[in-house]
């Protein structure tokens, strides 16, 4: 076997630039969609867990008491906790568009291939979703009676 | 140059895990996938309901909890809710508590992740199944007969 490392020389030997590193390679893995929608997912996944345990225990109220369920639950129509609930929206529409194109992925033929534009269909999907969603929530929320 | 005899190795040339483990990772793969699925029909259909139609969060309270529970349907839909979505999400925080502690602190979250997981499941499918609408104000409406009479 001959040396694999270094230039080959010769003069029929075409120079080829190595991939030049992104900006911030090095400290991440591999950056862009692919990344970026695990991160995501991650983040999305544990607020939504968290969300999930709290929603458990104050719905159990229901079983003890009327007016402690109903006094819990009215904290939830205040401002505060109504961009809180938005946020959770916005985090379980991400979570569930990205999850579906996970699915995608790995039950699809050829669909790891265009895994970059399912990720911006997720999105594309994500903020439609949330267009029909937020003006409607917040009017709940802050709007009058 | 190496003076030993060519081995043939017959396909697949590199080692799986063993079944019993790789049945046990790949069950909790399906799982996340299968309920995903399943709980994107549910929790959509849950803030649909809860959040969107009438006037949103704005109607929750004890009568709205206990108009939904007088019908089985809802029953079961949280009920499914509440093991599918707990579990995928258990199994999720498991993967990422297997990613980022080690040792003893790992044995401790995940215990702590089992228990609570096993805790609120009983708890939340108790208070599904064993709703009673009367500990609500019976003075007056369709529970005023409802609950009178018992």
């Amino acid at each position: 076997m001959h040396e694999e490392s270094g230039p080959a020389s010769g003069a029929a030997t075409a120079t080829i630039d190595p991939p030049k590193p992104r900006r911030i390679a090095g400290t991440l893995y591999r950056g862009r969609e692919g990344m970026w929608s695990w991160v995501l997912h991650r983040i999305t996944g544990v607020a939504i867990f968290f969300f999930l345990l709290v929603h458990i225990l104050d719905t159990a109220l229901v079983r003890l008491d009327a007016d402690a369920y109903d006094a819990v639950i009215g904290t939830y129509k205040t401002p505060i906790m109504g961009l809180g609930e938005a946020g959770l929206v916005a985090a379980i529409g991400l979570h569930a568009l990205n999850g579906l194109r996970i699915i995608a992925i790995d039950f699809i033929p050829g669909a790891t291939r265009v895994q970059r534009p399912l990720f911006w269909i997720a999105i594309v999907l994500w903020v439609a979703l949330l267009a029909g969603f937020l003006p409607r929530h917040l009017m709940h929320v802050f709007g009058g009676a | 140059m190496s003076d030993t005899a060519t081995t043939t190795v017959e396909p697949p040339r590199y080692s799986r895990a063993p079944r019993k483990a790789r049945g046990l990772e790949k069950r909790a793969w399906l799982y996340m996938r299968a309920s995903g699925i399943l709980l994107v029909v549910l929790i959509f259909g849950h803030l649909l309901i809860n959040m969107f139609l009438g006037t949103g969060v704005r109607a929750i309270d004890f009568a709205f909890v206990a108009g939904k529970l007088a019908n089985p349907f809802w029953i079961v839909w949280d009920s499914l809710i509440l093991w599918l979505a707990l579990i995928h999400g258990a199994n999720g925080m498991r993967t990422i508590v297997n990613d980022y502690a080690r040792g003893a602190l790992r044995a401790v979250l995940l215990g702590a992740l089992l228990v609570a997981t096993v805790v609120l499941l009983v708890l939340g499918s108790l208070v599904l199944w064993t709703f009673d609408p009367c500990i609500g104000d019976t003075s007056s409406g369709v529970l005023a007969e409802l609950c009178g009479a018992q």
